[in-house]
């Protein structure tokens, strides 16, 4: 047993996990699985990427790594556009899309059906616009410098790991603690009460997904920091995203935290001990013993 | 001209094992309100059980029992029913997107398996020899096309009317009451999660047929064809036939493969040869906008579900 898979999984864990939040908060709040997930994550990484690339036509400097990590200052700024684009990706889909079959009264069904619609139409469309070929944020290698316990990370993956834990920490304080986090709740546990006592079902449902899409961008990025960035990463990441949001329990954000560093850990030692290319397949057996043994996930209540 | 009539038999023939399919997610979705995001993972294992059985024996893989091959049909629906069984054991009693997310993830572990047990499965280079029905005309290729075409059409024909005819039985009746309101439904003693869970594993097993007359007619099987998109065509197939109608069934498969067929025949002559794959992303956008469309703008598709299915009753309220 190698200790380098336990770092590896914490930071393909700490993708996963971020990726999930949106998930499970979209599940929650909005009722529907949300199969056009994954694709806001590789949305949100090939966004990033054209904003850095103009960004970096502009000025020049932005490009030069800034010590010690592999990146520099225009990958920042680059995230901060790339977190808007994906956002108004997610909030434009719900308008003419999500938001016109709640309308509607339509079944959450007809929904999940039409979020798998939309998914092949934008993965395909990331196709036609980037090609296939994978794509990279920089091109720089990085030494990975040794931790003790003959564990070994790059700079560019302990900052994952701390940005992902100080994003948590902020959600879970916004949503616990905050009027639109106890709002968000409200809903999730009944719109229609929710509505009654005054909560605007609306602005909740926006506030949902600019949480969620920025998450999403931000789980993408980093994964395509960590390996590369292409079409089809997002529909790769969505059965482990699934798997994390569901075993931490639907509408949990330090669940689908859990979930998603559980996930990656697994996966990690699945190629240590069983080989990489079964790695897919353990989030699908996360998934199954979860709905057999506890369906309602580590931190769900039940009747979900 | 017999050239094109052969190749119009062939079209027909891989349209109506996608009809097969159609038939098969109508028992699931149309008739039940299941959603099923993993046809390619059950079309895909009827496919290499039926291969493993009816293969000649081969050195490097386990199976080639050189069975006939109507034994492979048959074990491939067994196999397709048994693991809609089990999804449908592990999921029914849960609300409804639980059963669309395992069985994508069926769909993912089964692709896996198809790649990577090459020991059974032959991996990424597929099974070949797998035996054809009518494989003596094999030479004449109009001949040959058209007895498979007449033979996948009895298959479609026997199947569209068996499943009619259980529409219109008390089981399809309930299977709709259940779909309609569960909880009246339940109070006239039906029971939903059984029915769902029967419903479901007849569609499993529908599909795995599919795969089986698939794989045999065009004799070569390899995992990149059971990748979601396939998923996704029959969805939209049966989204744009009309779900709930056995015949938008049908019409969807043959409209969509038709539209699949000649975008892609469109693209091979205007694209060139570096572009081409570039370019049949584009058919993919173009069907998941499609699926959009009809779900925001006409959800019953073109042949939409006949209300009133008992013959006691007529068609009444056929305008409803």
């Amino acid at each position: 047993m190698n200790p380098q898979a336990f770092i590896d999984g914490l930071i393909s864990g700490s993708t996963i996990g971020l990726g999930a939040i949106g998930l499970t908060l979209t599940y929650s709040i909005l009722r529907f699985a949300n199969f056009t997930h994954g694709d806001f994550l590789a949305w949100g990484a090939y966004l990033t990427l054209t904003v850095a690339g103009v960004l970096g036509g502009l000025a020049a400097g932005l490009g030069a790594p800034l010590y010690p990590f592999s990146f520099g200052w225009g990958l920042p700024l680059a995230v901060m556009g790339g977190v808007i684009l994906t956002v108004a990706l997610a909030l434009g889909l719900d308008r003419i899309l999500f938001g016109r079959l709640r309308a509607r009264g339509a079944d959450a069904i007809i929904i999940v059906m039409a979020s798998f619609g939309a998914s092949m139409a934008l993965r395909s469309l990331l196709e036609f616009i980037f090609t296939a070929k994978p794509a990279y944020f920089t091109k720089a290698l990085q030494i990975a410098k040794p931790l003790g316990l003959g564990m070994r990370a790059t700079p560019d993956q302990l900052l994952v790991i701390g940005l992902t834990g100080a994003l948590v920490l902020a959600l879970h304080l916004f949503v616990t603690r905050s009027d639109t986090g106890r709002a968000m709740r409200a809903v999730s546990e009944n719109p229609n009460l929710a509505s009654v006592f005054g909560v605007d079902v609306d602005k909740i449902v926006r506030v949902t997904w600019i949480i969620g899409a920025g998450m999403a961008c931000l789980a993408g990025v980093m994964a395509g920091l960590l390996v590369q960035i292409r079409p089809y990463m997002g529909f790769d990441l969505l059965l482990p995203l699934f798997a994390a949001a569901i075993l931490g329990g639907i509408g949990s954000i330090p669940g689908a935290m859990l979930g998603g560093l559980i996930i990656g850990l697994a996966e990690a030692f699945t190629v240590q001990i069983i080989g990489a290319e079964w790695r897919a397949a353990i989030s699908f057996i996360i998934l199954v013993l979860v709905l057999m043994l506890r369906p309602q996930g580590l931190f769900g209540q039940r009747g979900a | 001209m017999m050239e094109i009539l052969a190749y119009a038999a062939f079209f027909l023939t891989v349209a109506l094992t996608y009809a097969i399919m159609c038939l098969g997610l109508n028992v699931q979705w149309g008739q039940t309100g299941l959603f099923n995001v993993g046809i390619a993972g059950f079309v895909g294992l009827g496919a290499y059980v039926s291969a493993a059985l009816t293969t000649p024996d081969a050195a490097d893989r386990i199976g080639g029992f050189d069975l006939p091959i109507v034994v492979g049909w048959l074990a491939a629906m067994a196999a397709g029913g048994l693991l809609a069984l089990a999804v449908g054991l592990l999921t029914l009693r849960m609300r409804s997107d639980y059963l669309a997310i395992t069985t994508f993830g069926i769909a993912v572990a089964l692709q896996l398996v198809f790649q990577n047990a090459e020991i059974l499965t032959g991996g990424a280079f597929g099974m070949a020899f797998i035996p054809r029905p009518f494989a003596g005309l094999q030479g004449q290729a109009f001949a040959f096309n058209i007895v498979n075409l007449a033979l996948t059409g009895l298959v479609v024909a026997a199947l569209y009317l068996l499943l009619e005819h259980l529409l219109r039985s008390p089981w399809g009746r309930a299977l709709r009451a259940v779909r309609e309101d569960e909880v009246a439904a339940q109070a006239l003693g039906k029971n939903p999660v059984l029915l769902r869970i029967q419903a479901f594993a007849l569609g499993g097993a529908i599909m795995a047929l599919a795969g089986a007359v698939q794989a045999h007619f065009i004799g070569f099987i390899a995992p990149g064809n059971y990748l979601p998109m396939m998923t996704f065509q029959v969805w939209a197939m049966l989204i744009v036939g009309g779900s709930g109608n056995n015949r938008g069934a049908l019409l969807g498969a043959v409209l969509v493969w038709a539209i699949w067929a000649l975008s892609g025949a469109l693209i091979s002559e205007v694209f060139p040869a570096d572009q081409q794959a570039r370019a049949a992303s584009l058919q993919i956008v173009t069907i998941g906008v499609m699926l959009c469309v009809i779900l925001l703008w006409r959800p019953q598709g073109i042949l939409p579900e006949v209300r009133s299915v008992s013959r006691h009753l007529g068609r009444r309220n056929k305008d409803q």
